[in-house]
């Protein structure tokens, strides 16, 4: 819907307004408020071009018209001026990419930030923290731009349908996160304690109101710098709240919670496994063990059951829980056996008789999930 | 807005009663989220227990809703009497969603799309419901309770964005997840909620892409039904992981790791209390 009408607009102000150079015209039709202007000589070296001309078809027409060269007067071979349009876009979008991740575009970008052209987080408890337009690819054509909230860590579909024209291999997969390490200022840090008096979880706007009692600092220096919004949303019934053991309980906390403090983070290794559980394995594994061997129903799936014995070799971690409002009393718990049953069915076939020799080493629960979201479509990590 | 004046007056005055108030409430602009509430559940009047302490007029406002307003009302009464009966009508619909007649209307509206899609990308467009930050009116506008992500979004259209979150209470997507367990959104894949002739082109678009895949809506192992288990799915759902050139930031990695170990944690006390024969 919006490309036709997008055209047809290019052709009734572009020819017109001469006095205005095609990178600020381009840059101002609706739905191109997330583009800041590249100079023109980012553009000219062609240094910064290396590898686009291949990507760009008729090139050298495209060229001239984001530089606004007269066109050489054999310019009549090209058929439709459209599709010199469309690569002058492409182009354009491409050097822009690049454009905005050197020092000049970032200081255009946080202008633009901060003036809040991008919008704010849709999400209530990031509390209208501003976001920054992104790609989930750097090549055109596989998605429309995104907002990266830097409070949640997410992206987000932009508001307005202007923007689902707008190729996200233009902004690219690294600006939004290289302008929050040069901005550390705006970035939120990972960590966030809750407000000591007052604020509940029903008023996000109270944690706003809290920054200015002390100036926040985060210890590591590279780090975000500013104060995270932290609230997390709890589901309540008639007050009270939702049971994670309910079949319709609360699952995903966890992809908004934050510690308290900075410390907290370092208890979980690089295998993402908590560091502390270690010390308590010891004595607990041997209860667990028991328990175990006498379970009376354990018969009843060979697979299961030869995971969990593989797994007890190595020990089940203990339960220890940080946050007192989560404290449970369970005892230890035996990993292996949802990793398993995670896993793509490829690493299944490694045949049933096979998983007893399994080396312990490898059974540690995280490591498996990991292989899991490893397995995933690499969307995310596409680079030029 | 002149036609809305006119029916306005039409609705009240004359013998004409080929539109009920509430059904010219509902179909007026900004309205979509609320569904039509039964007329009997409102002529009950145990249903509207204490509202008489909320809302001024409350008589005259009842009257108005059920269309049985008398014609003498003064005009200048008339305008405050609309507001008041917004509120009366609103406060009802918080009690009227949560009853089985109420959820089953709202879990057509979620079905629909009508309360919008979640914006999050990788939700993909999952549909979203309607929820309040607190029960009493005049504190907090309504947020938008994705079942997917499990969290709160603030609608889109500003239209919504001002409509009192009092109006859909703090229980009600929490208890139409836990009535239908069947629409409790899949962590990942397309969502449950129909095909969705989608209306907005971008979820179209995307969506297209899907059209091979078999429809998986209540049948397919992604569907929370019954008597399947929820207790890991939390290790189904993608996120988002910030890159520099491919590369992961050493901070929010950290952040990410630490999350999922809480992740890890909740779902092995899960399954341990499953396995256990809860």
């Amino acid at each position: 819907m919006e490309e036709p009408e997008e055209q047809e607009d290019g052709y009734t102000s572009s020819t017109p307004t001469s006095t205005l150079t095609w990178i600020s015209w381009f840059c101002s039709l609706p739905g191109h408020e997330y583009f800041c202007e590249v100079t023109e000589d980012f553009i000219e070296d062609d240094f910064n071009l290396t590898g686009l001309n291949s990507m760009v078809p008729f090139w050298k027409e495209a060229m001239e018209m984001v530089l606004d060269v007269e066109p050489d007067e054999d310019a009549a071979k090209i058929p439709d001026v459209s599709i010199v349009e469309s690569s002058a876009e492409m182009l354009y979008g491409l050097v822009h990419q690049r454009y905005i991740l050197g020092r000049a575009g970032q200081q255009a970008m946080v202008d633009k930030y901060e003036s809040g052209i991008f919008g704010s987080c849709p999400r209530v408890y990031c509390v209208g923290c501003n976001v920054v337009p992104c790609g989930r690819s750097d090549l055109p054509g596989i998605d429309t731009v995104k907002l990266f909230c830097p409070n949640c860590n997410d992206i987000y579909v932009p508001p307005s349908s202007r923007f689902q024209g707008v190729d996200g291999a233009f902004f690219g997969t690294t600006f939004a996160h290289l302008f929050f390490q040069n901005y550390r200022e705006s970035a939120p840090a990972p960590f966030w304690k809750p407000p000591a008096s007052g604020g509940s979880s029903l008023s996000p706007r109270s944690s706003g109101a809290r920054d200015r009692s002390s100036p926040f600092v985060n210890p590591n220096p590279y780090g975000g710098q500013k104060r995270a919004a932290g609230y997390v949303y709890v589901p309540r019934i008639y007050g009270f709240k939702v049971s994670d053991r309910a079949k319709c309980g609360p699952r995903m906390q966890w992809l908004r919670l934050r510690p308290e403090t900075p410390e907290e983070l370092d208890q979980v290794d690089w295998r993402g496994r908590w560091i502390d559980e270690d010390e308590y394995e010891d004595d607990e594994d041997e209860q667990d063990r028991q328990m175990e061997d006498f379970d009376p129903d354990a018969g009843d799936d060979d697979d299961d059951e030869e995971e969990e014995e593989e797994d007890e070799d190595e020990g089940g971690p203990k339960q220890q829980q940080q946050h007192g409002q989560r404290h449970t009393n369970i005892p230890p718990v035996r990993t292996a056996v949802h990793a398993v049953r995670t896993l793509p069915t490829a690493s299944r076939q490694d045949g049933p008789g096979a998983t007893i020799s399994l080396p312990p080493a490898t059974g540690g629960k995280v490591k498996l999930v990991r292989q899991w979201t490893a397995t995933r479509p690499p969307v995310l990590t596409g680079t030029a | 807005m002149l036609r809305r004046a006119v029916e306005d007056i039409s609705t009240g005055s004359d013998s004409d009663y080929s539109r009920s108030w509430i059904s010219w409430f509902l179909s007026s602009k900004g309205n979509e989220y609320f569904c039509e509430v039964d007329e009997d559940f409102i002529l009950d009047r145990f249903n509207l227990t204490g509202l008489n302490n909320e809302v001024a007029n409350y008589a005259q406002a009842l009257d108005l809703i059920t269309d049985q307003l008398d014609d003498e009302v003064q005009d200048e009464l008339r305008g405050s009497l609309d507001v008041q009966a917004r509120l009366l009508y609103g406060l009802i619909h918080a009690r009227w969603i949560v009853t089985a007649r109420g959820l089953a209307k709202m879990v057509e509206k979620y079905k629909r799309g009508d309360f919008g899609r979640c914006p999050r990308v990788l939700c993909q467009s999952q549909s979203l419901l309607p929820v309040g930050l607190i029960d009493i009116p005049y504190e907090k506008s309504v947020k938008l309770y994705c079942g997917r992500c499990e969290d709160l979004y603030s609608p889109k259209s500003s239209r919504h964005g001002s409509i009192d979150g009092a109006y859909f209470g703090t229980t009600f997507p929490h208890l139409l997840y836990l009535v239908y367990p069947t629409l409790i959104p899949p962590k990942t894949g397309p969502p449950l909620d129909g095909p969705s002739n989608s209306t907005s082109g971008e979820g179209g678009k995307r969506r297209r892409g899907r059209e091979e895949m078999p429809d998986v809506s209540g049948t397919g192992g992604e569907s929370v039904g019954e008597g399947i288990s929820t207790a890991s799915v939390a290790l189904k759902a993608e996120r988002y992981r910030p890159r520099i050139y491919g590369f992961q930031l050493h901070e929010s990695a950290k952040l990410q790791r630490w999350q999922e170990a809480i992740r890890d944690r909740q779902v092995a006390k899960l399954e341990e209390l499953e396995t256990r024969g809860s």
